[in-house]
């Protein structure tokens, strides 16, 4: 999610004067921050406290009984940034990870940047949170120091306890914290040696998993407040509808309706239970102006890539000359690939709570981007920022859907409309046909091949329904969010040309989660495979024979490079790991797949059956080299996760659209893998002390192209087509 | 309308709700029982599943008058009072969860299956579990933490309760630290404290 990425350039750190509270400190990164007032104590500022200038994007307070707590700016959405940002900030300190807290917060300029995604919490916010850690560190050992009469530098500070090396003496950090207090906060603190990490790198109990086994785990729908109704909402079924005329008669004879209020871009029902609220919905009789919408589907969108593809796109990556290099070549290899609409679907159904009074809006809701709701609420509200609190709970999933602020906006509508606190609750069909859908996109590839069979020129042609178009009709760069794993081609290829023309559509699109790496590694890492079959080449061998050499490739328009011996690193150890080359039962293949996404190397090989046309994915290896690993387990969780989400796009669903509607409408025909068809998957880490990198979105994009390709091994048949149906290998 | 008697949770509860009211909504809105999950609304998804009778129910499509018939009715809130239920034990263990959304209705289904076989087989719990569905992919952990979950229901030598642990760091070199086995599960926990190398 690019849109995201932000890039912390200089930190502060400022000791933040609470009575009572211990020693705080708040830190903050990116340029918009000003030392110049103090902040409240969180405590405080969750009162209510108007907070100063100063606004950190994080706080850690160590309290005069010596616990710690911790605010973390981004929302945890099952990714584990609960316990791995917290883990960070332990692990300088010297904490005692066992009695740390993690609470909730709210948006507040003072957490900074809230936004949660681009697989980037974690790498924007391990330095600022070791140099927050290092600097109360820092006090501490001082604050020991003068107590005790030595050097600060023969002082350590481990599980919560200061110790004097060599006397072994401890004191707890309870009885030093009033003193460290008084000291001033160290701004360029001395850090660990990350090698001597003791506390990451090591799979620590989440924070978060109590509460998520025994029901207490508060999520947005779980929200309720005093005197809260519950709403439901009618939209368009059509992209773009417009609300003509409602009748309501009907809806307000159902038990526990109270009200129906027409809102901006629907009908809503307000009532005494969710229940009600649905059913009133569903009673109500609504006129849309469905508008030119209504011509939209998949197969007239089809049809207008296909033409869009017949002429050349916007060049974005140019080496050499693909055109004259295809031109001249004795034989060509050309190929046509598509991936469809996706939705998001997290379990958790959209929903939103607010109360919006005269004078303030107070928000429940499990966003990802607090700010941009927040920015929104404004709008509609018109109130000032400070008088909007909005609550960021628990997500039930979030995969890039709750970036998008429309369901929230929703409930601030509704809840104003109707003078009370609402709860608004979709249903799972209004979840998948009302989302914000990652870009239906249709790719032209060909490939010309040397003597030895290695591709001299790649050009790849991408039509595809802009994300950033759909945010912003006529934005000057619709190629933003198409292109990752495209235009930076890894592979030693002297003429490539990579080129986007955006598509029209009235269906909106959105960030689902890898972007756009989820269609181009699944096209680019298929048609290498083509590639290296018509050479007869073993795919394995192709890729490591196209990254011999060592290289750096910049992404084109960022600060991204890509070093190829990282990539490599990764190919060869799925190899190894999987066992690549050794003989399989009859009826199984392998395929590899290997991708730089959100930073990180990440490859993948994948074990596949194909009996009677129908596909069974036995194992998946996967290797991924991250930077500095903080959680192992939550990065193989988040691989297993990413792999998952990936198969199940490639195997089991798709979006469709027919007459400006979304086809599918629940779990029967927007289908998930399930337990039954999981494969084994085992993940492998590159041991590495450089800065950590994503891991939240480079498992996914793998599990297509390697499970395509493994079909390919095993069938002889090239799928193009996302997702897979059963005709497709049908005898 | 008549009102309800649920019997919930080993406390009898009485609701005045229409009767076509799906048990799930009465659960969350009228009693405040929000560990049951919405996910799908028409029984696809398994995330509002309890316990009726022992038997694993989607609460989404059992109207309040059907479960006013059941006995007991228990749900996750009432699956243990301290998270000591050997499903709950393993989870913990297993660290299964990520978003959690679907966790209660997973280890619901998982503990009505543990009490109808004490040793599932991998097709038990694919059966079991086939009508579940989990966006986050926890598959692999679910398995492997209900086979751990029979191991704790079967006997005191089961490993000990789940909690805060901490583990021993991984091999210097090692591609693979500890928890990135197949299967997903972690090694055996290390005494606290013991962080240093």
């Amino acid at each position: 999610m690019t849109r995201l990425v932000s890039v912390p350039r200089r930190e502060f750190l400022k000791l933040v004067p609470a009575a009572g509270a211990g020693l705080v400190l708040g830190f903050r990164f990116g340029d918009e921050a000003r030392a110049d007032t103090p902040s409240p104590a969180p405590a405080a500022a969750a009162a209510g406290s108007p907070g100063g200038a100063f606004a950190p994007n994080g706080f850690l307070q160590v309290d005069a009984e010596g616990r710690v707590t911790v605010w973390s700016p981004k929302s945890e959405m099952g990714q584990g940034v609960a316990t791995a940002l917290p883990m960070v900030l332990a692990e300088e300190l010297g904490a005692d990870f066992a009695t740390i807290k993690v609470e909730p917060t709210w948006f507040d300029a003072r957490f900074g940047d809230q936004d949660t995604g681009g697989s980037s919490s974690v790498r924007t916010s391990y330095d600022p949170l070791r140099k927050a850690g290092a600097a109360a560190r820092a006090m501490l050992l001082q604050a020991a120091a003068t107590r005790l009469g030595v050097p600060a530098t023969t002082l350590a500070a481990e599980q919560g306890m200061v110790i004097h090396v060599p006397t072994n003496r401890r004191l707890p950090f309870k009885d030093l914290v009033a003193d460290a207090a008084a000291l001033p906060v160290p701004q360029d603190p001395v850090l660990k040696d990350t090698k001597k990490f003791t506390l990451v790198g090591r799979p620590m109990s989440r924070t978060d998993t109590p509460s998520k086994v025994d029901g207490s785990a508060v999520y947005g729908i779980d929200v309720k407040v005093p005197g809260m109704l519950y709403a439901a909402i009618a939209l368009s079924p059509v992209f773009g509808g417009k609300l003509v005329r409602f009748d309501d008669t009907a809806a307000r004879k159902v038990a526990g309706v109270r009200s129906v209020h027409p809102i901006r871009r629907g009908v809503a029902v307000v009532a005494d239970s969710t229940w009600a609220a649905f059913k009133g919905r569903d009673a109500l009789k609504v006129t849309w102006d469905e508008g030119s919408g209504a011509s939209e589907s998949t197969l007239a969108l089809r049809a207008r890539c296909e033409d869009l593809g017949k002429n050349p796109g916007k060049p974005f990556r140019q080496d050499g000359d693909a055109d004259t290099a295809l031109q001249n070549a004795p034989s060509r290899i050309e190929a046509t690939y598509e991936a469809p609409f996706q939705a998001h679907a997290p379990m958790e159904p959209m929903n939103a709570t607010a109360h919006v009074e005269k004078d303030r809006c107070t928000i429940w809701a499990p966003t990802q981007t607090p700010g941009w709701a927040a920015m929104e609420v404004m709008k509609v509200t018109s109130l000032p920022r400070e008088a909007i609190r909005l609550n960021i709970t628990l997500l039930g999933g979030g995969f890039g859907r709750r970036i998008m602020p429309d369901f929230v906006l929703d409930a601030v509508e509704i809840s104003k409309a109707a003078q009370a606190p609402i709860k608004m609750t979709w249903t799972r069909p209004e979840d998948l046909q009302h989302d914000y859908y990652r870009p239906y996109s249709h790719h032209r590839l060909s490939a010309a091949l040397d003597d030895l069979g290695l591709p001299i020129a790649w050009k790849h042609r991408i039509v595809s329904t802009s994300i950033s178009e759909s945010m912003e009709p006529g934005n000057p760069h619709p190629e933003s969010d198409e292109l990752a794993c495209a235009s930076d081609l890894p592979y030693a290829i002297p003429n490539v040309r990579v080129e986007y023309t955006p598509a029209p559509s009235i269906v909106p699109r959105g960030w689902w989660r890898s972007v756009d790496a989820s269609q181009n590694v699944f096209v680019v890492e298929s048609f290498l495979d083509e590639c290296a079959a018509a050479a007869k080449k073993d795919p394995l061998r192709y890729r490591l024979d196209l990254l011999r050499e060592s290289r750096r490739v910049p992404y084109p328009g960022s600060d991204m490079v890509l070093e190829t011996d990282r990539l490599k690193r990764v190919i060869e150890t799925v190899a190894e790991r999987s066992g690549w080359g050794k003989p399989l039962p009859a009826g199984h293949g392998r395929g590899i797949a290997a991708a730089f996404s959100y930073r990180s190397y990440f490859a993948q090989v994948a074990e596949v059956e194909v009996v009677k046309g129908k596909v069974k994915v036995h194992r998946l290896v996967a290797a991924i080299d991250c930077g500095k690993v903080i959680h192992p387990g939550i990065l193989a969780s988040q691989i297993e996760s990413g792999a998952v989400f990936g198969l199940t796009a490639a195997l089991k669903s798709g979006i469709t659209v027919d007459r400006g509607r979304v086809v599918q409408s629940n779990f029967h025909d927007f289908e998930m893998l399930r337990c039954d068809e999981m494969p084994q998957i085992e993940s492998h880490f590159i041991p590495s002390e450089a800065p950590p990198t994503g891991v939240g979105e480079p498992g996914v994009s793998c599990a297509a192209p390697a499970v395509l390709n493994a079909i390919a091994a095993v069938t002889g048949r090239r799928l193009r087509r996302l997702p897979i149906v059963p005709g497709d290998l049908a005898s | 309308m008549p009102p309800y008697t649920l019997r919930i949770n080993g406390a009898t509860r009485r609701v005045d709700v229409a009767a076509d009211t799906p048990l799930l909504w009465v659960l969350r809105d009228t009693l405040g029982l929000t560990g049951t999950k919405f996910g799908c609304g028409q029984s696809l998804c398994g995330a509002c599943t309890v316990h009726l009778d022992g038997a694993a129910t989607r609460s989404c499509v059992t109207t309040v008058a059907e479960a006013a018939r059941a006995t007991a009715i228990t749900t996750i809130e009432g699956l243990s009072p301290d998270r000591s239920h050997p499903v709950q034990k393993a989870w913990i263990q297993e660290e299964v969860p990520q978003c959690g959304y679907c966790q209660p209705g997973m280890i619901m289904s998982v503990a009505a299956l543990l009490k109808q076989k004490a040793d599932p087989t991998d097709a038990d719990i694919d059966a079991a579990l086939g009508g579940h569905i989990c966006r986050c992919g926890t598959y692999q952990r679910i398995r492997t933490a209900v086979k751990r979950a029979a191991r704790n229901a079967a006997g005191p030598q089961g490993p000990r309760q789940g909690g805060r642990r901490q583990m021993p760091p991984a091999a210097p070199g090692a591609a693979t630290p500890g928890a990135a086995t197949p299967g997903g599960g972690t090694p055996p926990p290390a005494k606290p404290g013991g962080g240093g190398r």
